[in-house]
């Protein structure tokens, strides 16, 4: 289990002799500076990178048809659903919840059950949902849930009940259908790869900011630098017998691909260069989906990206004084990050899917509430099918350790989002892909 | 707030303190009083592609194999070579150079400095965030008796516990120091030792263990991961359960806000029945259990395989593996032969490479540098690379074998800019630098300042094509000494961010 998990949390490619380096074709310079409209040449004017850092790497990463893409975001600990989706009309629920229960008063109706509402903190995505662009798990999780943090996230993000697995479920979608050259093809906005994302074969990347992404060397400036910086790649690419040094080159040459296609998003003093048509919350989950929307919109060929949420949402103590906020950061963020993609004209191509790795106990426990089963999962965006999917099961019959029941399985939504999103048989990607249900996420 | 999350934050808030201020020091670095000439305007045009590159310079030959085997000793049994080492381990051999490392005499003295923070204040490893990270960088810097601390390092790994649910930097400490009391010594004493160790009864809940309530979570992993291994028929999910049993007994209490004091056995709280653990019966205790571990069939070959994998990337033949078995059971458990045999195999020597923990790369920077710990940056940064000591990321320890992504790649770059830097030459201010340097000079200089370390000649001839090629053709006669320092740096830089410096 732990080296599994270990594997699948730190997993990158095993690298073989070989296998292809980073190539640059496709677009021209010019017309890669003309598609990132201005933002690009005011780099170049600004601050006399040069056309080195814009070469081939980023030509190529903006070359091609763009793909769509699945964002997925992460709540770390285990969610309370039930405090973004509150079940005010359940007659138990008051009674579970004496002190955290959301006053029927507050909120905004839910329409698909007229049992639930939606939270004021979750206001964000109760705008989304009136407009079509919200599809809903009410309870989502799996049977003989696992109350481990570690076991349940474990099992949504390899795809899989299985402690053993070793990959990602969007890992191995990759290494099925991904590019050999594209570290950017799946990419984590945190300071660590998203163990979702770890493939066996194709290149990735963890970036946590892109403006984040630069090497200072103290004493080297213009004219050394950008050789410099070239010169890791080119010590990178060199072939080698060895496994072990020829893993460490490629991850160099991977460094190389994506400090190219990263450095039009920092000034030479490290901030941001890129705007966005609106405006974020201030915080540090809003500014990377911020510069997540500049990306797409340079045309970066990004793929499959995770974030996690800088909530902490494992409320054993003090929920209400620390879950209201972390829930309306979470969903104000998502709510502008909607609203970017709209003002970009990004918003067919990008759906986000929002879940943790478990709801908590329906009945509280004086100040908290502690690891419970089925939580609530959402797939957000222009394109989603704003349906909901499962009911919300009652407080009245809980599971066998008084938790929550689930009525949708996280397998079934993934089967559903490669088939439906990705174009891409899950049979492939996910075991037991056939036993699944495929509820309808994507508008057809 | 999570204690991870808020380390997460703290974390990040360090870090973004310390690249402002970096960035300030770029932005009001001194400038030379004629760069502007170069700096405002842009090219008019865009710069030309780079020339086809010239064929490298000729650079003087690589150090030979005793050099080479040196310095992979140094690196494997140790964290990297100070200067003079690898002369010593060359002159006195490789079997007494082993010798020396894994029977020092007397205990370890720390040569040089105390470490200090930025500020200059001693350290505070029980107590503020990430210096117990940096009093065992130190340790592994300046000891002496580098092989005992690699030792703990690899134990650390083996018995892996983290201060994440621990909570308290001063049972990490202690833990530690139970390790590196054991680290050489017998394996039973050094399992007996953390069987009941404050942080790891916490770890994995021994002192929830009690009969009647039967937590297995030690029992599990003291067969998975501590002394038999997982998958290979040693114990079955019966022998979990009834080695629970037996493990079962240990007791501690909280007291709030000093967290958990007062450990103990406490022989009500034992499962005092009968147990049967692979095959045999009786009213085992833990020390039975332990015993039980030991003596099973499937120990041996456990201790051996996975010892041989912290220091040799290739699994030791059947006469290999056959021998250091003997040699293991034979001298009662003992730690010290088995590392002499694998650190005087040939396997050690062979060609290919390990990839240097993240610590090990940071400690062999600093002992190349004669730097000690004058900054408390070495802990959110071993965090940008992928190991912050004590906090590691499950009881499986650290895996070694995914070291390397795209951002702990650029965390280990951002060690080799902090480690440097107090070093670097500066182009602008201070002596000037030689304004005729040719590019075989500069490499060779580069590789002197960095300790003359072993390099493939393709990374050689790659280093020795950049620096040929990285300066402008002409050059103003103010542009010469400057330019040519920041060549100097950008090698070093190179050097030790390269493959060969990285896994050796």
């Amino acid at each position: 289990m732990r080296n599994a998990a270990a594997e699948a949390g730190r997993g990158l490619p095993s690298v073989e002799p070989g296998m292809p380096t980073p190539a640059g074709t496709g677009l021209s310079r010019r017309s890669f500076l003309e598609r990132s409209a201005g933002m690009a040449l005011a780099v170049y004017g600004a601050n006399r990178l040069g056309l080195g850092a814009l070469r081939e790497g980023v030509a190529a990463a903006a070359s091609g048809a763009p793909q769509r893409v699945l964002v997925s975001i992460f709540l770390p600990g285990g969610c309370d659903g039930m405090s973004v989706l509150a079940p005010v009309g359940d007659t138990r629920y008051a009674q579970l919840r004496p002190t955290l229960a959301i006053p029927p008063s507050t909120g905004t109706p839910f329409a698909p059950d007229a049992r639930l509402r939606w939270s004021d903190p979750a206001g964000g995505l109760s705008t989304l949902h009136g407009e079509g662009k919200v599809t809903v798990f009410p309870a989502i999780g799996y049977d003989h849930p696992d109350q481990s943090h570690f076991t349940s996230r474990h099992f949504w993000e390899v795809g899989a009940t299985d402690a053993h697995a070793r990959y990602g479920w969007l890992g191995r979608y990759l290494d099925a259908a991904g590019a050999d050259d594209n570290p950017l093809q799946a990419l984590s906005l945190d300071s660590d790869l998203s163990p979702a994302l770890a493939p066996a074969r194709v290149p990735v990347a963890a970036v946590e900011r892109p403006e984040d992404f630069d090497f200072w060397v103290p004493g080297v400036d213009d004219p050394v630098k950008e050789p410099m910086l070239e010169a890791f790649g080119d010590l990178g690419r060199l072939a080698t017998s060895d496994p072990v040094k020829a893993g460490a080159r490629k991850v160099a040459t991977e460094v190389d691909t994506v400090r190219r296609q990263l450095a039009p998003f920092a000034t030479p003093d490290g901030n941001p260069s890129y705007n966005s048509p609106v405006t974020y919350p201030d915080s540090d989950f809003a500014r990377r989906l911020a510069a997540l929307g500049a990306m797409l919109a340079a045309g970066l060929p990004l793929h499959c990206v995770t974030i996690n949420s800088d909530g902490g949402f494992d409320t054993h103590s003090g929920q209400a004084d620390s879950l209201p906020g972390d829930v309306k950061g979470t969903c104000d963020a998502v709510l502008t990050f909607q609203r970017d993609l709209e003002a970009r004209g990004l918003a067919d191509r990008v759906l986000v899917v929002l879940w943790s790795e478990f709801g908590r106990r329906p009945e509280e426990n004086g100040s908290g509430t502690d690891h419970g089963a089925a939580g609530t999962a959402f797939v957000i965006g222009a394109k989603s099918s704003g349906q909901m999917i499962g009911e919300f099961p009652g407080l009245a019959t809980l599971d066998d350790d008084d938790n929550l029941r689930a009525t949708s399985d996280f397998r079934a939504m993934y089967c559903s989002l490669l088939e439906q999103w990705l174009g891409f048989d899950s049979a492939a990607v996910i075991p037991g892909a056939s036993s699944f249900d495929r509820p309808t996420l994507v508008k057809s | 707030m999570p204690p991870t999350l808020l380390k997460k934050r703290l974390r990040r808030k360090h870090h973004r303190q310390h690249a402002r201020r970096l960035r300030h020091a770029r932005r009001h670095r001194p400038r030379h009083q004629d760069e502007q000439v170069f700096v405002i305007e842009p090219p008019a045009q865009p710069p030309k592609p780079k020339p086809k590159p010239k064929p490298p310079p000729k650079l003087p030959p690589p150090p030979d194999t005793n050099h080479r085997n040196a310095e992979r000793l140094l690196w494997r049994a140790g964290f990297g070579p100070r200067p003079g080492d690898v002369d010593h381990v060359v002159s006195v051999g490789i079997d007494a150079a082993v010798h020396e490392l894994v029977y020092p005499t007397g205990t370890a003295n720390l040569i040089g400095p105390a470490p200090r923070d930025e500020d200059g204040n001693a350290l505070a490893p029980e107590d503020a965030w990430g210096h117990d990270h940096l009093w065992w960088l130190d340790r592994m810097v300046r000891s002496d008796q580098p092989l005992a601390e690699r030792m703990t390092l690899i134990f650390h790994d083996w018995f892996a516990t983290s201060n994440d649910k621990v909570g308290s930097q001063r049972m990490m400490l202690d833990q530690n120091a139970t390790i590196r009391a054991n680290a050489l010594g017998s394996f039973k004493d050094l399992l007996t030792a953390l069987t009941q160790d404050p942080a790891m009864l916490v770890w994995l809940d021994g002192i929830e263990n009690r009969a009647g309530d039967v937590n297995e979570n030690y029992g599990r992993e003291v067969m998975e991961l501590f002394t038999l291994g997982a998958d290979r028929g040693a114990y079955t999910e019966q022998d979990v359960r009834e080695l629970a049993r037996a493990l079962s007994g240990f007791d501690a209490d909280w007291v709030d806000g000093s967290g958990w004091q007062n450990f103990r056995y406490v022989p009500r709280r034992h499962d005092s029945g009968s147990k049967t653990v692979f095959g045999q019966t009786g009213n085992f205790d833990w020390q039975d259990a332990l015993r039980l571990l030991l003596e099973n069939l499937y120990h041996a070959s456990f201790f051996v395989t996975k010892l041989w994998g912290y220091f040799i990337p290739t699994p030791p033949d059947g006469a290999t593996q056959a021998a250091l078995q003997k040699l293991y059971v034979d001298s009662g458990y003992g730690i010290a032969p088995v590392v002499e045999a694998i650190l005087k195999h040939p396997d050690l020597y062979a060609d290919r490479a390990l990839v240097k923990p993240p610590v090990v790369f940071n400690a062999g920077l600093l002992r190349m540098l004669g730097r000690g710990i004058d900054t408390s940056a070495w802990s959110w940064l071993g965090d940008m690379a992928g190991q912050h000591l004590f906090l590691p990321p499950n009881v499986s320890g650290w895996d070694d074998s995914t070291w390397l992504d795209t951002s702990t790649w650029r965390g280990r770059s951002m060690m080799v800019t902090y480690a440097l830097e107090p070093k670097h030459v500066d182009p602008w201010n201070g002596p000037v630098y030689d304004p005729a340097e040719d590019a075989v000079t500069a490499v060779s200089r580069a590789l002197v300042f960095t300790g003359g370390p072993t390099l493939s000649t393709e990374t050689r001839n790659t280093l020795a094509s950049f620096a040929g090629s990285c300066l402008p053709g002409a050059m103003a006669s103010w542009q010469q000494s400057p330019y040519r320092a920041m060549r100097q740096n950008a090698l070093r830089h190179l050097i030790l961010t390269s493959s060969d410096w990285q896994a050796s």
